[in-house]
C-alpha cells in the first residue's frame, strides 16, 4: 500500500499544513527531505547557518502568528538549533524545527555527526518527537503543528532518522491529533472573570500590565475596550509592545528596569493590577516584595503554571486571552450600566506624572543612539517592522519608536538572544514583504549572526541594518561603568570590521553616519533601495547610557536617570 | 518542607521518564524517590514520585508537569489517606554467632529472608517508610553490606482510581 517514502510524505504534511517558507541548510541525512523540497511549492530558503534558521522562523512567526519552520541536519546542525530553541521557549513562539538524525539502528553509536538532540532540547522544547517509523509521520506532524500553535505556543521538534525518510510509506493526508495529556484551557472561569469585573468596578487606581500573550492570542482590540471603556491606564512589557497603541492617551509605555518613569510609578500606586498574557518577569518586577505593593492582582494567562509563579494573585483567570477579555468586557458593561467612571483623579495624576516625567535624553553633542530611532518612527510613521538585536540598541528601540501594532516588534525578550535581530528581520520581511523592516542591532550583536548577509543578498531582502556603533558592548559597558567603578573588563570592541565594506563585499548596500544631520538622509536613501539589505554604520556617542535604570533587584521605584531636570 | 508523594499518569513513551525527571531537576527540586511501572492499561504507565517542598513548591511542580503534553494527570497524595509501601533488600553480616538475634528481628518486622550465605543473609521487607528506616537501624549493629530500596508506591483508599485517562 505504500505511496511514497517517508521523505516525500513529509514534504507533503507541511505542504498540507500551509507551510509556505521554510528556513533550512541541508546536510548528509537530510538530502532525501531536500531532494523532496527541490520540487515543493514550499519557498526553501537557504541560510548560511543554521542559528539564522531558527531565528529567522521566529521572526516569521512572530510577524505573522503563524507557526514558523526550519529544517535542520544532524549533530551540529541540530545542536546550532537549541539557542533558537531556547529563545522561542521563553518567548512563546510557535515554531516546528525539523532536524535528521543518523538512521535508527546507528543511533546510540556515536555515529558520524550524530548529536541526541531531543535529549539536549528537552528542557527548552515544548515537546519533540523522535520518529522511528514512517508510518507514524501523518499524525507527527499534525500533533507537531496543534502543539505548537495552541495553548501557550511554543516549539516543537521532529527528529527524523534518516532511513526513516527513505522508508516507504503510505501518505492519506495529516493524521488525527490525540494527545490525551494535552487540552489546553481556553474559555475562563465565569465566575472568577464576574469577580474581576467587580474588582475593576470599585477600584480607585486600576492598571493594566499587559504583555506577549495579547499580542499571541490577538486580543488587542479587546484590551482596548477594556482600557478605553473603563478608563484604565496600561502599561506593556518588552514583549506586550504593539498590544496597545503607545500613542494613546492611556498608553504609559514599558514598564520595568527600563521603563517610563510614570509606567512604574503607576505600578507602585495602584491599587488594582489586571496582568493580562504577562509573566513577571524580574525584568519587569524588580525586587519582588516592593512590586505593586498596594494592589490586588488579577492575572489573566493561558498557562496555568504561570499564575502564582512569581507573585500572589487575588484573581486567577486561566483562558485565551482574547476570549476571557471579551467576556469581561461584556459583563463589565452590563454591571456597569448608564455610570460614567469615577476615576478622572486617577488618569489626571498619570498624566501629570506624563507631563512631568517624560523619557528624553540630550541631544547636544555627538550622535544619539536616541535620536536615530526617533527618526526612523517619525520617517516611517511608525508603521515599520522593528526587529531588534539584544543589549542598549534593543531598549532604545523600546523606548524612543512608538509602536501602535501588533507584531510591529519582534525582540529577543525572555532569553536575551545577540544576533536574534537580523535572521529574524529576514524571516519578517519575507513573511510580510509590503511592510518596511528594521534590524535596530549593535556593534557587538550584528557580528554573531552576520553571516546572514548572504542569504539576504541571495533571495533580494530588503531589511536596513542599523547598527547603533558605540563600539562597545554596550549594555554590559553601562553595568560596568554603574556597578563595576567603571571597569571596562572586556566590553571594548573597537577592533571591527568596516561594516560598510563588509555590506559591499557582500553586494549589499553600505553607509556611514557620524553626524545628527545626515540620520534622516540615510534612513531615506537606505528605505529607497528594495531589492537587497542595507547597512547604516551609525557611530553613536560611545558611551551614552539607556535610562531610566532600576539597579537589578532594586524596587522599580529606584530608577536611575532619564530625568531631563536632574 | 513536607515531603509530598505525588502520582503522575503518564503515556507510556519512550521518553517520558526522562521528561519528568528532567523538568524537576530544572525547576530546582530534588527527588527523594521515584517508582514507575505499567498499569493495567499497557498504553499507560504511572509514577511514584517523593519530592521535598512547601505547598507553593508543589504546586508549581504539579502544575509545570501538566505542561508536559506526555503527563495526563498529577495528583498530590500527601494529604489524601492511602497505602504507602516500598521494599527493600539488605545484605546483612552474619556469622553462626548473631544468626538467631538476625532471625528474631526478621521475624518481629514480619520481613523474610531470602538468601542465604556463608556470612551473610539477604533479608526482604515491605512496609512504609518508618517501618524499613526502623529495620534498617535494628540492622545496623551487624553489619549492613548492600542495601536497595525501591522508592515508595502509593495507592488512595477506598473506590477512587487513578489510572484512567480522565
Amino acid at each position: 500500500m505504500a505511496n511514497m517514502t517517508g521523505a516525500q510524505a513529509l514534504v507533503r504534511s507541511l505542504e498540507d499544513e500551509g507551510v509556505d517558507i521554510l528556513f533550512g541548510l541541508p546536510g548528509g541525512v537530510v538530502l532525501p527531505v531536500f531532494d523532496q523540497l527541490y520540487d515543493s511549492s514550499i519557498r526553501t530558503v537557504l541560510v548560511r547557518h543554521e542559528q539564522g534558521a531558527i531565528h529567522a522562523a521566529e521572526g516569521y512567526a512572530r510577524a505573522t502568528g503563524k507557526v514558523g519552520t526550519c529544517i535542520v541536519t544532524s549533530g551540529p546542525g541540530a545542536t546550532n538549533i537549541v539557542t533558537g530553541m531556547a529563545d522561542a521557549y521563553m518567548d512563546s513562539t510557535p515554531l516546528v524545527v525539523i532536524t535528521g538524525q543518523v538512521a535508527t539502528n546507528m543511533i546510540g553509536t556515536d555515529a558520524f555527526q550524530e548529536a541526541d538532540i531531543t535529549g539536549i532540547t528537552l528542557p527548552v522544547a515544548k515537546h519533540s518527537f523522535l520518529l522511528k517509523d514512517a508510518r507514524n509521520l501523518p499524525e507527527v506532524v499534525a500533533e507537531a503543528f496543534h502543539i505548537a500553535r495552541t495553548g501557550r505556543a511554543g516549539p516543537v521538534l521532529i527528529d527524523m532518522p534518516v532511513d526513516v525518510s527513505r522508508q516507504e510509506m503510505n501518505y492519506e493526508g495529516l493524521g488525527q491529533v490525540r494527545l490525551p495529556g494535552y487540552k489546553p484551557t481556553l474559555k475562563g472561569h465565569k465566575r472568577q472573570i464576574e469577580a474581576a469585573a467587580r474588582a475593576i468596578l470599585a477600584a480607585k487606581r486600576p492598571l493594566v500590565y499587559a504583555g506577549g500573550g495579547v499580542i499571541s492570542a490577538g486580543a488587542s482590540k479587546e484590551l482596548a475596550q477594556l482600557a478605553r471603556e473603563n478608563l484604565i491606564p496600561v502599561t506593556h512589557s518588552l514583549m506586550g509592545k504593539g498590544c496597545f497603541p503607545e500613542t494613546d492617551k492611556l498608553s504609559l509605555g514599558m514598564l520595568g528596569m527600563h521603563g517610563t518613569r510614570y509606567a512604574n510609578y503607576s505600578v507602585c500606586e495602584t491599587d488594582l493590577l489586571l496582568a493580562v498574557g504577562a509573566r513577571f518577569s524580574d525584568r519587569v518586577t524588580g525586587k519582588l516584595s516592593e512590586f505593586a505593593p498596594h494592589a490586588a492582582v488579577v492575572h489573566i494567562d493561558i498557562d496555568p503554571a504561570e499564575i502564582g509563579k512569581n507573585v500572589r494573585v487575588d484573581i486567577p483567570i486561566v483562558g485565551d486571552c482574547r476570549l476571557v477579555l471579551k467576556e469581561l468586557n461584556e459583563i463589565l458593561a452590563s454591571l456597569r450600566g448608564n455610570k460614567s467612571s469615577p476615576r478622572r483623579d486617577w488618569t489626571a495624576q498619570v498624566e501629570e506624572w506624563k507631563r512631568k516625567f517624560p523619557m528624553g535624553y540630550e541631544l547636544e553633542g555627538k550622535l544619539k543612539p536616541q535620536y536615530v530611532v526617533e527618526r526612523i518612527y517619525y520617517l516611517t510613521k511608525g508603521k515599520a517592522t522593528i526587529c531588534t538585536e539584544v543589549g542598549q540598541n534593543q531598549m532604545w528601540a523600546a523606548q524612543y519608536y512608538l509602536y501602535k501594532e501588533p507584531r510591529s516588534f519582534i525582540s529577543s525578550g525572555g532569553l536575551g538572544t545577540m544576533g536574534y535581530g537580523f535572521p529574524a528581520a529576514i524571516g519578517a520581511k519575507l513573511a510580510c514583504p509590503e511592510k518596511t523592516v528594521f534590524d535596530i542591532a549593535g556593534d557587538g550583536s550584528i557580528q554573531m549572526n552576520i553571516q546572514e548577509l548572504g542569504t539576504a543578498m541571495q533571495y533580494k531582502i530588503p531589511v536596513i541594518i542599523c547598527i547603533l556603533n558605540n563600539q562597545y558592548l554596550g549594555m554590559v559597558r553601562q553595568w560596568q561603568e554603574l556597578f563595576h567603578e567603571g571597569r571596562y573588563s572586556y566590553t571594548d570592541m573597537s577592533h571591527q570590521p568596516d561594516f560598510v565594506k563588509l555590506a559591499e563585499a557582500y553586494g549589499a548596500v553600505g553607509m556611514r553616519v557620524n553626524r545628527t544631520e545626515d540620520v534622516r538622509g540615510a534612513l531615506q536613501e537606505a528605505m529607497q533601495i528594495t531589492d537587497r539589505p542595507v547597512i547604516i554604520d551609525f557611530w553613536v556617542e560611545r558611551e551614552a547610557g539607556v535610562y531610566p535604570m532600576v539597579p537589578p533587584g532594586e524596587s522599580i521605584l529606584n530608577m536611575l536617570g532619564g530625568d531631563l531636570d536632574e | 518542607m513536607n515531603k509530598h508523594t505525588i502520582a503522575i499518569t503518564v503515556e507510556n513513551r519512550p521518553g517520558v521518564l526522562t521528561r519528568v525527571t528532567t523538568l524537576i531537576r530544572r525547576r530546582g527540586y530534588n527527588i527523594d524517590s521515584l517508582a514507575v511501572g505499567a498499569t493495567d492499561d499497557p498504553t499507560v504507565s504511572r509514577m511514584t514520585v517523593v519530592v521535598e517542598g512547601d505547598d507553593a513548591i508543589i504546586e508549581q511542580v504539579t502544575k509545570q508537569l501538566y505542561k508536559l503534553i506526555d503527563v495526563i494527570k498529577v495528583v498530590d497524595l500527601t494529604k489524601e489517606h492511602l497505602v504507602a509501601r516500598e521494599l527493600v533488600l539488605i545484605k546483612v553480616k552474619a556469622d553462626h554467632s548473631v544468626r538467631p538475634d538476625i532471625v528474631q528481628i526478621v521475624d518481629i518486622f514480619r520481613a523474610r529472608i531470602v538468601d542465604i550465605g556463608r556470612t551473610s543473609l539477604i533479608v526482604e521487607a515491605t512496609g512504609d517508610q518508618r517501618k524499613i528506616d526502623a529495620l534498617e537501624d535494628a540492622f545496623r549493629p551487624f553489619g549492613i553490606l548492600e542495601l536497595v530500596r525501591t522508592g515508595k508506591v502509593a495507592m488512595i483508599r477506598g473506590a477512587g482510581e487513578d489510572n484512567r485517562r480522565k
